[in-house]
């Protein structure tokens, strides 16, 4: 089995990589998000300290 | 345990729990992925009647378990906090929405991908597909209704209302095969025993315990943001180390 007949997947490419494709692109997609909240949530803690030590 | 149980179920101490089992959740995750791509892929044999197509089922399978199973526990979180009051059960429910909600997705997606070639159509108003769709309804209401609600305490229980009500939905998902004439298939995996190839059972169920283990890990870390968020004015979150530094 050469490389090129496995991705052909006897013609259901698109619908076999579409599936896996677009799974992993949203798990990839939710872990950027997710990470990107918890940073943000950190910085307006630190505004909120930093706001605190001012007064 | 029992005194465990108890001593975790407040925001404090759990918070520093769910950063450490992350990883413990993540990693597994990330390998068991792979390797069920992998048996998935290079190791189950080519099905006599779909071809290639089946292998759409490792993804769409486990997939569509999770979307039915954590919206029970999204529920009965939900539940433990409408009853008893528990902050942290609350926030476990609001994290586990939108992974839910992706993981119903998922299923839609990859179903529609799989109906075409197999039923020549990406969707059919069948009661399986359709039960479905309102899961991911749900699960949007859910959230829509949390987040447009102010005050979180009272978002927590006008969301548990929804997810208790909507959990009727799944029971009306997984036997919806049986209950009505469907185009899609019954169960192929049953408690009597299967006839799937043990390769394919492999790639399934190691892919089913990768995706379990991923929505575990990333609602962790999605819980450790709102406990953040809810808990900023309590003197345990200013004491942290990462808002110390």
């Amino acid at each position: 089995m050469n490389w090129l007949d496995f991705f052909a997947m006897k013609g259901y490419a698109w619908y076999v990589w579409g599936s896996y494709g677009i799974a992993i692109l949203v798990f990839i997609i939710e872990i950027i998000l997710v990470m990107h909240k918890r940073k943000v949530t950190l910085q307006q803690l630190h505004l909120i300290r930093d706001a605190k030590i001012e007064d | 345990m029992a005194i465990n149980m108890f001593k975790y179920a407040a925001p404090s101490t759990f918070y520093g729990l769910a950063g450490k089992l992350i990883p413990v959740f993540a990693w597994p995750a990330a390998i068991l992925f792979c390797i069920g791509m992998y048996i998935g892929f290079f190791v189950a044999p080519t099905d006599a009647v779909q071809s290639e197509a089946y292998r759409i089922i490792f993804i769409h399978v486990p997939a569509s378990i999770l979307s039915m199973f954590l919206y029970l526990i999204m529920a009965g979180y939900a539940a433990l906090g409408l009853i008893f009051n528990t902050r942290l059960s609350s926030m476990m429910a609001t994290a586990l929405a939108p992974t839910g909600a992706l993981f119903a997705f998922i299923s839609l997606w990859t179903g529609a991908l799989w109906g075409k070639p197999m039923w020549g159509a990406w969707w059919v108003w069948d009661a399986r597909l359709t039960s479905e769709l309102i899961l991911l309804f749900l699960y949007l209401g859910f959230i829509a209704l949390q987040s447009s609600i102010e005050d979180p305490r009272r978002a927590d229980r006008a969301g548990a209302l929804l997810a208790i009500v909507g959990s009727v939905n799944v029971p009306i998902i997984y036997f919806s095969v049986k209950w009505w004439n469907t185009l899609h298939q019954g169960s192929t995996v049953k408690l009597s025993g299967t006839s799937m190839h043990i390769a394919m059972q492999q790639a399934m169920f190691t892919m089913f315990a990768a995706l379990w283990l991923y929505a575990v890990a990333i609602t962790l870390l999605r819980v450790r943001s709102i406990i953040l968020e809810r808990e900023r004015n309590t003197q345990w979150v200013t004491e942290l180390v990462e808002i110390k530094q």
